[in-house]
């Protein structure tokens, strides 16, 4: 029991033991668009979020102990990132029903979408799909108002990165002057509950 | 790409002082802080070793207690870390820590009040700071906090300011506190 994170990140590497370098997309690229379901009868575009800074969480699949625990981080942090004007969404390989469950049993307050047909698509082309093992590495990225890559961070697979990177990568987002719909009603510590 | 160097991840942003609630002498030559969530039965495992190494350490270990409650995954998580907090505001953290520990399966509302009954605390009182939420500001400054250095699960410990990456057994806990490097203030 006292050893659980490291007995996690050894069921991880023997169950997913591709290895080699991660080819994310940097930093300053554009952030390739993509139309995902949310839930078996909705789509969510990532267009639809223009003028807003946008949080992707890649990660290998639903219900897997490090998974559960990063998702239930970020749903804790949402009001943070929510104050901070910018929008979550995870994304699996997992199907829209798994994710319907999943998110349920989770009590999560924020979109799961299913990179499920064709499988991992929208992973490949943000260059975090792990092709030998058939999941998506754990990666973070955060896109500013004008869709473009501002911050990206591919954890070990095992590993769950936190929220402290997303949170900081916001920040100096906002710094830089993106306009945050959000933010500018609410300042990050009147978010917090 | 990796971006690693970006991450603050393993630094205590806020480091132990006045605001927290601690155990053994401030100024001991090494310091445990614990993030952890009432209901979390790794947390509860970690409870009766934390005990044992401080035990071991006597007034060489200062330890720790920071909130931080996964309360969409733990219903009774942010109630049992008010209630402790109440009890604090009546000199009885600790006692009331320990006794949530040791009753992980009884976390309901009506269990706080019976434990704040049996440590002779102002039941009103306390059940009314729970209700209002009079403790919720500083539950979530601990987990904020929390979250700015790199928790990212329940328990995560510091050692003099440093994310304890490795296993929390006892033999490990207290190698690791031993040959931790002294606090730099």
């Amino acid at each position: 029991m006292a050893n659980e994170t490291k007995n996690n990140e050894m069921k991880y590497s023997q169950m997913y033991p591709r290895s080699g370098r991660s080819t994310a997309l940097a930093p300053g690229t554009d952030a390739p668009d993509f139309s995902l379901r949310s839930t078996p009868d909705q789509s969510v575009s990532l267009r639809d979020f223009r003028g807003q800074p946008v949080v992707l969480a890649f990660y290998p699949a639903d219900w897997s102990p490090v998974c559960g625990d990063q998702m239930s981080l970020y749903n804790e942090v949402l009001p943070e990132f929510q104050g901070l004007g910018a929008e979550l969404m995870g994304i699996s390989v997992d199907g829209a029903w798994c994710h319907a469950a999943f998110c349920r049993d989770r009590n999560l307050h924020f979109p799961l979408l299913a990179d499920f047909e064709p499988k991992g698509e929208v992973a490949r082309r943000y260059g975090v799909y792990r092709q030998g093992d058939g999941v998506n590495e754990r990666a973070l990225f955060v896109i500013d108002a004008d869709g473009k890559i501002f911050w990206s961070y591919v954890s070990p697979i095992g590993v769950n990165p936190g929220a402290g990177g997303v949170l900081s990568a916001l920040e100096r987002l906002q710094e830089r002057g993106q306009p945050a719909k959000q933010a500018q009603q609410a300042k990050p510590e009147e978010a917090i509950k | 790409m990796k971006t690693e160097s970006t991450i603050p991840l393993s630094k205590l942003t806020l480091p132990v002082g006045k605001r927290d609630h601690i155990q053994g002498p401030i100024t001991a030559p090494k310091t445990l802080l614990e993030y952890g969530d009432y209901e979390c039965p790794f947390c509860g495992a970690a409870y009766g070793i934390v005990k044992a190494v401080q035990q071991t350490l006597g007034p060489e270990l200062c330890f720790a207690f920071r909130n931080f409650p996964l309360t969409n995954m733990h219903p009774h998580a942010e109630h049992s870390a008010e209630a402790a907090e109440a009890a604090g505001a009546q000199g009885k953290f600790w006692e009331m820590h320990d006794m949530l520990y040791e009753n992980q399966n009884a976390l309901e509302d009506e269990d706080l009040a019976r434990y704040a009954a049996e440590l002779g605390l102002d039941v009103p009182r306390l059940i009314r700071e729970v209700e209002t939420g009079a403790h919720k500001k500083r539950i979530r400054e601990d987990f904020m906090s929390g979250v700015r250095s790199g928790v990212n699960g329940t328990p995560t410990f510091f050692i003099n300011g440093v994310r304890h990456d490795g296993a929390y057994d006892y033999d490990i806990l207290l190698a690791a506190i031993i040959e931790a490097e002294p606090l730099r203030k």
